[in-house]
């Protein structure tokens, strides 16, 4: 029970901080922040190590793999396509 | 191997890391390095993950990261920016798909060793594949209608709302069975097949127009799903993540929302379109429509102290925007400022517009949003529409009746003289007349986005 309300804790706070800063996101960057934060919420990859790392059974296994395949493709292309818009907004000098 | 502790403390790492990248995209400078921030911080949170004990075999990971950052690698590179919507709709998705994935993996262990989870780990496994479930199908949907794959008006049938409402209802029973059986596989695998239902039928309906609002919902959804897969695992990590993704998506909804003057159920449910007693096109447009030819333009455009340019998602699709760029350095070296007004919903998702200006190499500064535009519309000589339609229609502050009615506008029709390059006089997404196009001070200047603006800048070359 108290690792239940230590969890509901920081889901609370993070949601706060996460209000706090995203509305001092400029329109500008909303696209940026939608791939950038969606790469973000690819964290679930760890998950999907653990179950495709664990060899529990074949079933969890392939459920893995599957998830790490998903989680990585997420996090890797959020990322990269994020820092190419980025880069397009930078001062051209 | 790492000892617990020391994992644990370094995904407190990668989260801080986290917070410092969204906060670095609060402004263009500090953007890039805030991307790389969170990026670090995503390989910090792997690196360790791979050191934990309960790891034992490294090829089926080696595997799956191997062709999932292949994969994205490509994606990322080759996408077009006007494809943008759908590509974060395809990551939306996958973020989804891998969190039900995870989740379902976990209960199958615990069905494995036959020790059921405690009620945190069954009712956050039933909420990840809920969730996670109707964020796969659902960008699936918007991925298939912003790439034209089915119409704007598939699936559009009476009484979804109640089959919905009624799906809903039977994936919230099923997850009940989950959290009553916990060791019982079908309840979790029949709730991700009812959700996968819910998901399409939720999005299938909803038109183009109105992607903005669903493609940022479905980003909530993606952090929200990612944060109950951290219950279901009880891993911070995952809940500070999710929690932060969740919250981004909602402002942005929220935003797009009243963008729109619509709310959130109107967007998911209503449809838009012409309501009976608006007045037809004939009546607005007859005999009042004045248009101009390229050099008429030019002519206008000679000597202007400052020009507006209005892009809307029609632009982009005509592939005008360096054409327009070009017109813009052209009279600004003649000493006319030029600024561009951006409605919130002028793309396909939130910010689209700007990314597509930014690619042209339209330097940011000057894209406007569209309330610190408005005021300075009635010192503005000449106002250029390209691509835009409802956004521009001041009908949405006059006639209460009108189905765009209360949504915030560009005020082009207080400038000086109001350009509008359009195709043909073809009612926007709204389906209404616009009384814009007929109004004194506007001059219609008909054509093809691309080439009118080309031709327009040949004009003005030649005007001098």
């Amino acid at each position: 029970m108290e690792a239940f309300v230590t969890a509901v804790t920081i889901f609370v706070l993070a949601i706060f901080v996460g209000f706090e800063i995203i509305t001092k996101v400029p329109p500008t960057l909303h696209t940026p922040l939608m791939s950038g934060s969606n790469a973000i919420s690819g964290i679930t990859i760890i998950g999907a190590l653990l179950a495709a790392g664990s060899k529990q059974t074949a079933l969890t296994t392939w459920l893995g793999f599957i998830a790490v395949f998903f989680a990585t493709l997420n996090v890797v292309g959020g990322f990269m396509v994020t820092h190419r818009m980025l880069d397009m907004f930078k001062k051209k000098d | 191997m790492l000892p617990t502790t020391v994992i644990n403390l370094a995904y407190v790492l990668a989260a801080v890391l986290f917070i410092l990248g969204l906060k670095g995209l609060t402004h263009p400078r500090s953007a890039v390095r805030g991307n790389q921030l969170g990026a670090v911080g995503m390989l910090i949170a792997v690196v360790v993950t791979l050191l934990d004990r309960r790891i034992v075999s490294y090829e089926v990971i080696l595997a799956g990261v191997v062709l999932g950052a292949g994969a994205g690698a490509v994606l990322a590179r080759r996408i077009e920016m006007t494809a943008m919507p759908q590509l974060v709709a395809v990551f939306n998705g996958l973020g989804g798909a891998a969190s039900v994935l995870v989740a379902g993996a976990a209960l199958m262990e615990t069905i494995d060793i036959g020790q059921a989870g405690n009620l945190q780990f069954t009712v956050a496994t039933g909420a990840s594949g809920l969730i996670g479930t109707v964020t796969f199908w659902g960008s699936s949907a918007a991925f298939a209608k912003l790439q034209g794959l089915v119409s704007d008006n598939a699936f559009a049938f009476g009484g979804r709302q109640i089959i919905t409402i009624l799906l809903l209802a039977v994936s919230v029973a099923l997850g009940v069975w989950l959290v009553a059986q916990p060791l019982n596989p079908a309840a979790y695998w029949i709730l991700v097949a009812a959700a996968s239902v819910l998901g399409l039928l939720l999005v299938a309906p909803i038109g183009g127009a109105d992607m903005p609002v669903v493609i940022a919902l479905l980003n909530s959804y993606s952090g929200v799903a990612a944060a109950a897969t951290g219950f279901v695992l009880s891993n911070n990590v995952l809940i500070v993540a999710g929690s932060l993704v969740g919250a981004s998506g909602l402002i942005l909804t929220n935003i797009m929302c009243r963008a729109m003057n619509r709310s959130l159920a109107n967007v998911l449910f209503a449809k838009l379109g012409p309501t009976a007693e608006g007045p037809s096109a004939d009546d607005v447009y007859a005999g009042k429509i004045k248009s101009a030819a390229a050099e008429e333009v030019a002519m206008i455009l000679e000597g202007t102290r400052r020009v507006v340019i209005v892009p809307g998602y029609g632009m982009a699709v005509a592939q005008a925007q360096h054409a327009v760029r070009d017109l813009a350095n052209l009279l600004e070296s003649r000493g006319t400022e030029v600024e561009y007004a951006i409605h919130p919903v002028a793309g396909r998702m939130p910010g689209h517009m700007n990314v597509l200006l930014a690619e042209a190499d339209v330097p940011y500064e000057k894209l406007r949003e569209m309330d610190l535009i408005n005021p300075t519309m009635e010192q503005t000589d000449v106002a250029i529409v390209i691509g835009a339609n409802d956004v521009v229609n001041p009908v949405a502050k006059t006639e209460p009746g009108s189905p765009i009615a209360g949504m915030p506008i560009i005020d082009v029709d207080k400038a000086r003289t109001v350009v509008v390059i359009k195709r043909s006089l073809s009612p926007g997404f709204a389906g209404i007349p616009n009384p814009l196009f007929a109004a004194d001070n506007t001059l219609m200047y008909f054509g093809d986005g691309k080439e009118a603006v080309l031709e327009l800048l040949t004009a003005v070359k030649e005007s001098s």
